[in-house]
């Protein structure tokens, strides 16, 4: 490693001893060239202020406003439906709640209707079975009151015909059903 | 010699000698790489605003940002009075930083590097402010040299300094310049040849040297462009804004 230090300062010294011989130090202090230098840069740089000045100024301004105006109105238009939005939105929740309640009102009635139909169906229906019941009861009526009298009937001449057998004789049938209607209506009695 | 460092900054003209009367205007190399600059400022700049896209391109990006960036620049340092002079601090800032950075390719030539460029420059913003200075508040700009609060003691002392101190700002605006790039590149010069004589055995360590200095350079390329743009924006706050 110290070799290598060694080699570069030789290398330096050596470097430096050639740079120092080799003739004048700074070319920049030459002054051969120094009015064609001044000369051509100011036609070049003037050249170049006009430019960038006249042309390409003007287009970067111009394309960076047209960014910024963009940017604004969109940020603007984006505010404005936003609250078109919000506004609507609120429109809309208005809507729904009004037809909640419109719904309700539409159910309950329908739900009112429907009870006065059940109601008023009920009572008809019950009207009709206390009809029909009283008819039934009025025929049982009538029935028990003819088999009554089918029995009254019957025991008469099952007992003509059980005297007949008995005493042999005819019995004056009047006085037969006479008896039997009696004794039924006894029976009737202790039944009822 | 091409081993010798300062090589690299020789003037040579090239094509015929253009002689005006008694002096020479000889088209050199020197002229040739402003010229190259100026053309690589113009065609970044024609790319850059060939589409005014609502979303830029890369390129157009670069314009913008460099836009934005000498803006920004001259709004912080000035304020806004100096919206027209905008036109030129841009074209100084892209001049010098492409200049700058055009010398950074091997074999080409550093238009900046030459004390005389710069000191044209330098002039040409020292000569503007004081003339911008004069317009704007007459015979009151050399209140300049007078700062408030001084005791008159004091005051002639503080006069003559202020004065050479003005006098000095193109020569310390341009050697700035100057010198940053004539020893940046003469360093990369040196390790070039270091890489070379040593050879494969011991040139790698120069070589490291180098590639750090390119980049170093890339940056003092960039910084001194900058440098030279905001102080000429702060000479310029000083003739437009008259407050010490």
């Amino acid at each position: 490693m110290r070799s290598f230090y060694f080699a570069l300062c030789v290398v330096w010294i050596v470097h430096a001893n050639q740079a120092m011989s080799s003739e004048a130090g700074m070319p920049q202090l030459n002054t051969e060239y120094w009015v064609a230098q001044v000369f051509w840069l100011s036609v070049i740089f003037s050249v170049l202020y006009l430019i960038i000045w006249k042309i390409f100024l003007p287009r970067i301004t111009y394309s960076i406003e047209n960014r910024k105006s963009r940017l604004v109105n969109d940020l603007d238009q984006v505010q404005k439906l936003k609250e078109d939005s919000e506004k609507k939105l609120n429109e809309y929740n208005l809507i729904i709640e009004k037809s909640k309640k419109d719904a309700k009102k539409i159910i309950e009635d329908n739900q009112k209707k429907l009870d006065r139909d059940i109601e008023n169906k009920k009572k008809k229906f019950n009207e009709e079975i206390e009809k029909e019941l009283s008819a039934a009861e009025n025929e049982i009526k009538d029935l028990k009151k003819s088999s009554i009298s089918n029995i009254n009937h019957i025991a008469e001449e099952t007992t003509a015909e059980i005297i007949k057998q008995i005493v042999n004789t005819e019995v004056n049938k009047s006085s037969v059903s006479a008896i039997v209607n009696d004794i039924t209506k006894k029976e009737m009695e202790k039944n009822t | 010699m091409a081993l010798n460092p300062m090589h690299q900054f020789e003037v040579y003209k090239i094509g015929p000698e253009i002689n005006f009367g008694n002096i020479n205007l000889s088209f050199t190399n020197a002229s040739l790489f402003m010229l190259i600059s100026a053309t690589l400022v113009l065609s970044l700049l024609f790319f850059g605003t060939k589409k005014k896209s609502l979303i830029p391109s890369k390129i157009q990006l670069i314009t913008e940002m460099s836009y934005t960036f000498v803006a920004k620049m001259i709004n912080d340092t000035v304020g806004s009075n100096a919206k027209a002079f905008f036109p030129f601090i841009f074209t100084l800032f892209m001049f010098v930083l492409f200049c700058n950075m055009v010398g950074m390719l091997p074999y080409s030539f550093t238009v900046t590097s030459h004390i005389i460029v710069t000191f044209m420059l330098a002039a040409i913003v020292f000569v503007g402010v004081t003339i911008i200075g004069f317009v704007k508040h007459g015979i009151k700009y050399l209140e300049l040299f007078v700062p408030k609060g001084v005791p008159i003691v004091l005051l002639p002392l503080i006069i003559i300094i202020e004065i050479i101190s003005y006098l000095s700002r193109p020569v310390s605006l341009s050697v700035r310049l100057f010198a940053n790039m004539m020893a940046g590149h003469t360093m990369l010069k040196v390790f070039g040849g270091f890489v070379i004589s040593l050879g494969l055995l011991g040139g790698w360590l120069p070589l490291g040297f180098s590639v750090a200095l390119t980049g170093l350079e890339l940056l003092v390329a960039f910084l001194q462009a900058y440098v030279f743009a905001i102080l000429t924006c702060i000479y310029l706050n000083d003739a437009l804004n008259l407050h010490h």
